[in-house]
């Protein structure tokens, strides 16, 4: 994609995978500032992998990853700590600290890496949380809140920062329509408030056309990118008939 | 062929020897990485204390510290009284009653006391310790604590490892006393010792150094119940029974290593001659 925008996360020949087994190969893709990038495909094609080494937490077999210009896989310990903590992660599951309170796990990278007082994290931390509809539940337990607000509850946390880039794992899949549309509301206000980067991970058609700037398409059978464009223009241009399908919902039944 | 055919299980054995060798290549690698993280993570904290998490500490003080007291007074307890008794046959064969004092007061001091105190902590502290980071690893907590740019170290290891140290020698001391106490409860009760005549001989043998010997080894063991409990926990499969397998084997672990240091360390102070 010609782009004069500068990218914010650069892809260059990436081979990823576990072990033995390659998932994919020779990947290829920017994405620019202040956009929202949808990674598409099939169940069990490699998405969550790649999140997975986008976000440092793997070594790829080969290529290279560039956040903020420098490059997550060839960083020390230390150089990597800094980049992570320049963006935020949210998982499929949340992945909040069990042992700590809401309120405590939206403080807890404030505590770390700020130098506001007492208050301003408390009252940050309450921001947050009412920012994804949670207020009222500031000190309850993870394991006292529904797999959606765990959700939401790991979303806070990741704004804690305000980062520039936020990276998010399936962030629909489990919520109701309603909620998953108010999901999709608070991306788009992100992105137009804060001017922050998103790179989503999802199977819900509705919420890619809504907030996507562009879609990559990863599949299984030739472990590559088979589609990279704007969702609406791929549904009816897409030289490739299963992209097409795929958008448009006819052959293929997600999860 | 049947594939019970002798080439088969020949290989099958070829195969079993190699991958228990990869496995323990695997723990060793792991292990010393581990390692290697705390002491870096450790000299971090000593120069910035305030970047210790102390309410974990805290917390992990009392799960393997003060809730951990009732059970080994009383195991201790009985162990002095059991040793006691078992001295006491012996000893009265001999007309030697008295000496009953000796033998309780070296055994439990040296080796009884930290022992099992070591093993009430593998089994209350390290299999909890392995079972906590398995689980959030299963929950991608893990994972979340490094995107943050956390160490898993600093936040999951060190808490652990420093309520260790602190609580193993606390709960050393309490065990001793009341292994003692057991001893002394035979002693003037089926040795029909006079309790002054236990009490005295005890204090007259027992020097401080010898129960310092044994808090060393406590320390150890703390050490040792710590990294594998934790070791495990990160080394778990990021399934529920993952989390299983690895809390049994941190306590499995952990008592091989508390026997073999414990056996070091026992040859060490006879050969410099404590
Ligand atoms: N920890 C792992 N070890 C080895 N192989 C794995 C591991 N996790 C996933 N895989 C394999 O990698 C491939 C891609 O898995 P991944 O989880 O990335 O798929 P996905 O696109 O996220 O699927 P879904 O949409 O169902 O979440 C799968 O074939 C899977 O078997
Ligand atoms: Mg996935």
């Amino acid at each position: 994609m010609k782009n004069n925008k500068k990218p914010i996360v650069e892809v260059r020949n990436l081979t990823i995978g576990y072990d033995r087994t390659t998932v994919m190969e020779e990947l290829n893709f920017c994405v620019h500032t202040g956009e929202i990038f949808v990674i598409l495909g099939g169940s069990g094609c490699g998405k969550s992998t790649l999140l997975k080494h986008l976000i440092g937490l793997y070594e790829p077999f080969r290529g290279d990853i560039k956040i903020f210009g420098e490059s997550i896989v060839r960083s020390d310990e230390d150089e990597k700590r800094e980049l992570m903590r320049q963006f935020g992660v949210t998982y499929q599951g949340g992945a909040l600290f069990g042992s700590l309170t809401l309120e405590e796990n939206v403080s807890l990278p404030l505590e770390e890496y700020t130098t506001l007082s007492k208050d301003e994290i408390k009252q940050r931390a309450y921001d947050k949380l009412a920012l994804v509809d949670l207020q009222g539940y500031e000190q309850y337990m993870p394991s006292e809140i529904s797999g959606g607000m765990k959700k939401r509850a790991g979303l806070a946390r990741a704004m804690a920062l305000d980062p520039k880039l936020l990276f998010f794992d399936e962030p629909s899949a489990g919520l109701d329509p309603i909620t998953s549309a108010e999901l999709d509301r608070l991306i788009l206000r992100l992105r137009k408030d804060l001017g922050t980067t998103i790179v989503i991970v999802t199977h819900e058609l509705d919420s890619i056309f809504t907030v996507a700037d562009r879609v990559i398409m990863l599949d299984k059978r030739t472990k590559s990118i088979i589609a990279e464009g704007e969702p609406h223009y791929l549904k009816k241009n897409s030289e490739n008939e299963w992209v097409r399908d795929f958008l448009n919902r006819s052959n293929l039944k997600q999860v | 062929m049947s594939i019970f055919s002798e080439e088969n299980v020949f290989n099958d054995f070829i195969e079993k020897i190699g991958k228990a060798a990869q496995k323990i290549c695997k723990d060793m690698r792991d292990l010393t990485l581990l390692v290697g993280d705390i002491t870096r993570t450790s000299w971090y904290v000593i120069k910035h204390p305030s970047k210790l998490r102390w309410r974990d500490v805290g917390y992990y003080m009392d799960l393997c510290g003060s809730q951990a007291l009732p059970i080994v007074i009383m195991i201790c307890f009985l162990m002095g009284l059991i040793l006691a008794f078992q001295a006491a046959v012996q000893a009265r064969k001999f007309g030697g009653e008295i000496f009953v004092a000796d033998a309780v007061g070296f055994s439990i001091l040296k080796e009884l006391g930290p022992l099992m105190v070591a093993m009430i902590a593998t089994g209350r502290a390290g299999s909890a310790f392995a079972a906590e980071i398995g689980t959030m690893k299963v929950n991608e907590e893990i994972s979340a604590l490094e995107t943050m740019g956390f160490s898993p170290t600093r936040f999951l290891v060190i808490p652990k490892l420093v309520a260790m140290l602190i609580a193993m020698p606390v709960l050393t001391v309490f065990g001793d006393v009341s292994g003692l106490f057991g001893g002394f409860i035979v002693g003037i009760t089926m040795l029909g010792l006079p309790g002054m005549a236990y009490y005295t001989r005890t204090i007259a043998v027992l020097h401080p150094s010898t129960m310092a010997l044994g808090l060393i080894k406590s320390i150890v063991f703390g050490i040792l119940i710590a990294i594998v409990g934790c070791l495990r926990g990160f080394q778990s499969e990021s399934d529920a029974q993952g989390v299983g397998r690895s809390t049994t084997s941190s306590v499995v672990t952990s008592i091989f290593m508390i026997v073999i240091a414990d056996s070091v360390l026992t040859m060490l102070y006879t050969f410099l001659g404590y």
